[in-house]
């Protein structure tokens, strides 16, 4: 009996280390497989060259600036406002008050929607209302400016998708922020603006900063938003200002992947187009994993 | 005479307050007397408070937009009229599979392919909506939600069947058994598959995965629904691990406890004292993977082969309803009944995933800390 117990009890074990193992070799073989098929093709030339040939040679280099340039207009607005909603969630609400609860419901809900609801959003808010809007007032009836696909509608509809991110990171790190120092802040005299102004919001920099690269790395390799807000298939040059539109590495290594007429050819260029989004996502989401880090240790001292 | 020397009185008593409010001002610390400056201080506190409390409703207006706008695309379909209203569901027709991910080569027709709106009679196109045909792009459309309401159940099952108990084992073992090496080695692990673009994943599962599952179990079409549920799971596990992992590192170390001295082994005290426990929180966890897996496009769109299909089998080509809006929502033309359809499936989607979110956050999450409470 006891035998018999002490063999079942191996084979749950044995068991439930199998399935870790799994993910492990899932992970491991992904990221070899990527590293492997790439390494060759990743030269200076690849990074800083243009698409030629029918996209079947050359760089990615518009592709990096696209993504670059989304991500950035994407934080000009995350950030700052996931920011101050963390304040509000953190400093200003109670735990029990309904407002607080109501906006902390909305922020799991937006973490929930599917990545294509909020393309479709940017598509029937912010290019068919919004930008047709625009034209409307601006360039008459029938001139098309802002109500067509381009970088700043994909931004903000890559804005909106990482609010979550940042929201839940900033907060995180702002219940960090030990209570004492707060009431030393009131009891000098300091009003609750001051006080966050001052000690909150300086003491949970690391954990903005966190929330700000959480998004960029969530940003950058999420393709269903831009697929039909600005993304473009081929632009040879560089976006000049916010209503045109852009080329990006996630969105590219897809068009490459299925859309190529000669998917043999283009194998080296698509593997390593994969591996400088997986290197660029994993270079983000590591330095924010060291953040963090950071702030836990210094939570727990 | 009388109002004469309430005047005085006034005027006496009026500067002397005011000097020992000065004074007592002055000996207050960190305040200003200069009402002027004060006023203009608590205007500022004021202000900044109103002024966050309105941006933190960003969140909660988006998700209103999301609803509003989203919806509003989809309304016409129930209002405008069409002549195609009774097509009849007919033989289910194979869309030719052209073994690349790319769904249908004719979709980037001219505009004048449909210039049916002029018609009368008939609203909703009900019937035409739960036929089993999805032909978007031909004579006579077709918009049949079911074999894209199929695609997406056979690969979220496909993908849950996969990654929950993976997940779960994976998330069993470093709670209870693993030993910390094991545990410093799987969690940054589960960080990094988190972090895999999904479109990293698709392209995987297209370049590499298809074809090895092909020529491992031999079926005819390389991309297909069991290969795009396999890479699904992959996005999925992260979701399910981490969630299963927080509930069952939550139950009270007293209950294991109690477990062990009572004489149950480590395997019995996991087993059947841990993962009881934590079943509401794993329940939430595999309900959130579902959540993602429904509504996940990049994956599907690359890895399922995007052909309409009703079929119950697992190596056929499938279209799900987000690869379905991916696909076809760049070349549509716009206030079209296409267009239209397919905010519809996104505000289905929307939908579905909005109440599974729901259900994982309110039910079950309560009734885990009811139980951990003590009943």
């Amino acid at each position: 009996m006891l035998m018999r117990s002490k063999v079942v009890g191996h084979t749950v074990v044995l068991v439930t280390a199998l399935a870790a193992a799994v993910i492990l070799l899932a992970v491991g073989g992904m990221m070899l497989n990527i590293l492997l098929g790439g390494w060759e093709k990743l030269t200076w030339e690849f990074l800083t060259g243009v698409p030629t040939q029918g996209m079947t040679e050359g760089g990615i280099f518009p592709a990096i600036v696209g993504t670059f340039l989304l991500v950035v207009i994407m934080s000009i607005f995350s950030v700052p406002v996931g920011t101050v909603t963390a304040i509000y969630l953190s400093e200003y609400a109670s735990q029990k008050s309904k407002v607080a609860q109501m906006i902390r419901f909305a922020v799991n809900t937006l973490a929930g929607v599917p990545a294509i609801v909020f393309g479709l959003f940017g598509l029937g808010f912010f290019i068919q209302f919004v930008g047709r809007g625009i034209d409307q007032l601006l360039l008459g009836e029938f001139e098309l400016k802002w109500g067509q696909p381009n970088i700043l509608w994909a931004s903000l509809t890559m804005a909106l998708l990482t609010l979550p991110v940042v929201i839940v990171s900033v907060e995180e790190a702002m219940k960090t922020v030990p209570r004492e120092l707060r009431e030393a802040s009131y009891a000098l005299g300091a009003t609750r603006w001051e006080t966050i102004q001052k000690v909150v919001l300086p003491h949970s920099f690391t954990g903005i900063l966190t929330g700000g690269i959480l998004a960029v790395s969530r940003g950058a390799g999420e393709v269903a938003p831009i697929l039909f807000t600005g993304a473009a298939y081929f632009l040879p040059h560089l976006p000049q200002s916010l209503s045109d539109q852009f080329m990006e590495l996630g969105y590219h290594v897809y068009i490459m992947s299925t859309q190529s007429p000669d998917v043999e050819a283009t194998r080296g260029i698509l593997y390593a187009t994969t591996l400088v989004l997986l290197l660029l996502t994993f270079l983000l989401n590591f330095s924010a994993i060291f953040l963090r880090y950071k702030v836990r240790k210094r939570q727990t001292r | 005479m009388n109002s004469n020397t309430t005047i005085e009185e006034s005027s006496i008593t009026q500067p002397a307050e005011s000097a020992k409010k000065e004074d007592f001002d002055r000996h207050r610390p960190f305040r200003s007397s200069d009402r002027w400056w004060r006023k203009r201080f608590r205007f500022s506190e004021f202000l900044a408070e109103k002024l966050i409390t309105g941006i933190a409703f960003v969140s909660f207006a988006v998700i209103l937009l999301i609803f509003i706008f989203v919806f509003r695309e989809a309304a016409p379909i129930f209002w405008m009229s069409y002549d195609d209203v009774h097509a009849v569901t007919e033989e289910l027709q194979q869309e030719t599979y052209t073994g690349s991910a790319y769904p249908e080569e004719s979709v980037g027709e001219t505009p004048e392919r449909r210039s049916v709106e002029s018609g009368g009679e008939g609203k909703a196109t009900v019937e035409n909506l739960l036929g089993f045909t999805w032909q978007p792009v031909s004579e006579e459309p077709k918009y049949g939600l079911l074999p894209l309401f199929i695609g997406s159940f056979k690969v979220t099952m496909i993908a849950i069947l996969f990654a929950a108990p993976i997940a779960i084992l994976a998330a069993l073992f470093t709670s209870t058994f693993a030993p910390k090496w094991a545990k410093d080695v799987l969690k940054p692990a589960i960080e990094v598959l988190a972090g895999f673009p999904s479109v990293v994943i698709g392209f995987f599962a297209l370049i590499v995965l298809a074809s090895f599952l092909q020529d491992l179990l031999g079926y005819s079409y390389r991309l297909n629904a069991f290969v795009g549920g396999l890479a699904m799971s992959l996005a999925v596990i992260p979701i399910i691990y981490t969630i299963a992992e927080d509930s069952l590192a939550a139950v009270p170390k007293a209950l294991t406890e109690a477990s062990l001295a009572l004489g149950a082994s480590k395997w019995q005290t996991a087993l059947f004292v841990v993962l009881p426990a934590a079943t509401p929180g794993v329940f939430a966890a595999v309900l959130l993977g579902i959540g993602r897996a429904f509504g996940e496009t990049m994956i599907v769109l690359m890895a399922t082969g995007n052909a309409a299909l009703v079929s119950a089998g697992l190596f056929e080509p499938v279209r799900t309803m987000s690869a379905t809006i991916g696909a076809e929502m760049a070349e549509v033309v716009f206030g079209d009944l296409h267009y239209n359809v397919l905010f519809l499936i996104g505000s289905l989607l929307f939908v579905f995933t909005l109440t599974l979110n729901a259900v994982a956050e309110f039910y079950v999450r309560q009734r885990l800390l009811k139980r951990f409470r003590g009943q």
